[in-house]
């Protein structure tokens, strides 16, 4: 998640000081990815040293605020038409722990799957209920909007992981009722021709 | 009504509008015996909205039939708002059917010679309130789904998610507090699916009960519970906290 690109889409709104930049990022994202102060300002460091932002003088309060220079908006403009980035698929302990459980001996891996669809299911009707909150609180504005699609993202998500469940359970169904294969195979490495099947 | 109002009506004593108590259902006999249902326990109570999910063949229509009356079990009993459904006469039966249960179907099932507002007096008609007043509890309940407006179209005249609109209008008209539905969502696109869904959400917030029979874990989590059935047993369940604790 790039905080760094957030920083630079509110200040491209105007200036801003650290603990306003941190409310506003939250308010977009409802608090989903919570930012502490600390790493607002030392993104905002960093940025500085880039050349993207720079100090924009003090209010009375003594609140720092910062601007995005020209250099900080080409590349906000860059990451918005820049796709991110599928390359390498972000690692995930689900898939870790089932690719595990079928392999190791003696683990109940129908047990692992409903375990975990019960958790995510749970996981998604939560969602559903905030999203059901934001739909009756939305007052037309962008901010809303925003927090929406956060929600959303997480539901589309959870619903894959839950469908991808499904299939594993029903992959393993049709597994058990095929003919065992011959031990000696099922100790040998899985070759690619083997993996063909699944 | 969140899930800590209905746990509320559990321990306060509130009696379910539905209980499965130990039902089995099997059908033929012999070798070709399928048990579709083992031994299901399950209380539905006022405000709940409960889904069911599974995979195909897990026992799911047939749970929603038994709790509507259209099946008997071969063994344990259906009670809806206390009333045991298997020691009721065929008469009996179809009066508690029309009084106490709503149903909500994937074609929508509105008659298609009558309006809106007739589809949904028809069932109070046969329970002999006048014209006029089940003509006015009518207008009420589509005021009340913000579909006023279509109580004189045919359903021809409607769109799908209008339909279905008005089929929750007249599952929910008069003293029916069960709603049963059956993949409501399953012919309407995802947005006017999703705020089908949030009009039943909305309906159990104010008081109804509704189990619904679903495949979509994104539908199902539109329900306080969600409950899972594997070869007509029910394995699972799934609760939603309040929410809030979630993301802070």
């Amino acid at each position: 998640m790039s905080i760094r690109h957030g920083l630079l889409a509110l200040l491209d709104q105007g200036p801003r000081y650290g603990y306003q930049l941190r409310t506003e990022f939250e308010a977009r994202t409802g608090a989903t990815w919570p930012l502490n102060v600390g790493q607002v300002y030392t993104t905002l460091g960093r940025l500085e040293r880039d050349g993207l932002v720079a100090p924009h003088g003090e209010d009375e309060d003594g609140h720092l605020f910062y601007a995005v220079t020209e250099a900080g908006r080409a590349e906000l403009r860059s990451w918005f038409e820049t796709p991110v980035p599928r390359t390498n698929p972000p690692r995930d302990e689900l898939a870790i722990k089932l690719a595990m459980a079928v392999t190791v001996p003696g683990v109940d891996v129908a047990a692992v799957v409903q375990g975990q669809r019960k958790h995510s299911m749970k996981a998604l009707q939560d969602y559903t209920r905030l999203k059901g909150q934001a739909l009756l609180a939305d007052s037309g504005q962008r901010t809303d909007l925003a927090w929406l699609l956060v929600l959303e993202q997480l539901i589309f998500q959870t619903e894959a992981e839950i469908r991808w469940l499904d299939h594993c359970e029903s992959r393993l169904t049709q597994r058990a009722a095929e003919p065992p294969v011959p031990q000696g195979a099922t100790e040998a490495p899985a070759k690619p021709k083997r993996r063909s099947r699944l | 009504m969140t899930t800590s109002q209905a746990a509320f009506n559990a321990s306060a004593g509130t009696s379910p509008v539905l209980h499965l108590e130990g039902v089995t259902r099997v059908h033929g006999r012999g070798a070709a015996e399928v048990h579709a249902l083992r031994d299901v326990d399950l209380k539905v109570y006022p405000g709940e909205f409960v889904a069911v999910m599974g995979p195909s063949g897990a026992g799911k229509s047939t749970l929603l039939t038994l709790a509507g009356g259209l099946d008997s079990p071969t063994a344990g009993r259906v009670l809806v708002e206390g009333t045991a459904l298997g020691g009721l006469g065929r008469k009996k039966l179809a009066e508690v059917r029309r009084r106490s249960i709503g149903y909500v179907f994937q074609d929508y099932n509105l008659i298609p010679a009558l309006t809106a507002a007739e589809n949904i007096t028809l069932p109070r008609e046969l329970d002999g309130v006048s014209t006029r007043a089940a003509r006015r509890e009518a207008l009420a309940a589509l005021e009340e789904l913000g579909i006023a407006q279509l109580a004189d179209r045919f359903p021809e005249e409607m769109s799908g998610g209008q339909q279905q609109r008005v089929a929750i209008a007249r599952a929910l008209i008069g003293e029916r507090r069960l709603v049963l539905a059956d993949e409501p969502t399953g012919a309407l696109d995802s947005a006017t699916g999703e705020s089908v869904l949030a009009l039943l959400r909305a309906r159990c917030d104010a008081g109804a009960a509704a189990m619904m029979v679903t495949h979509e874990a994104r539908h199902a989590a539109w329900a306080d519970r969600v409950v899972f059935l594997r070869d007509g047993r029910l394995v699972d369940e799934s609760v939603s906290q309040d929410a809030g604790s979630l993301l802070v």
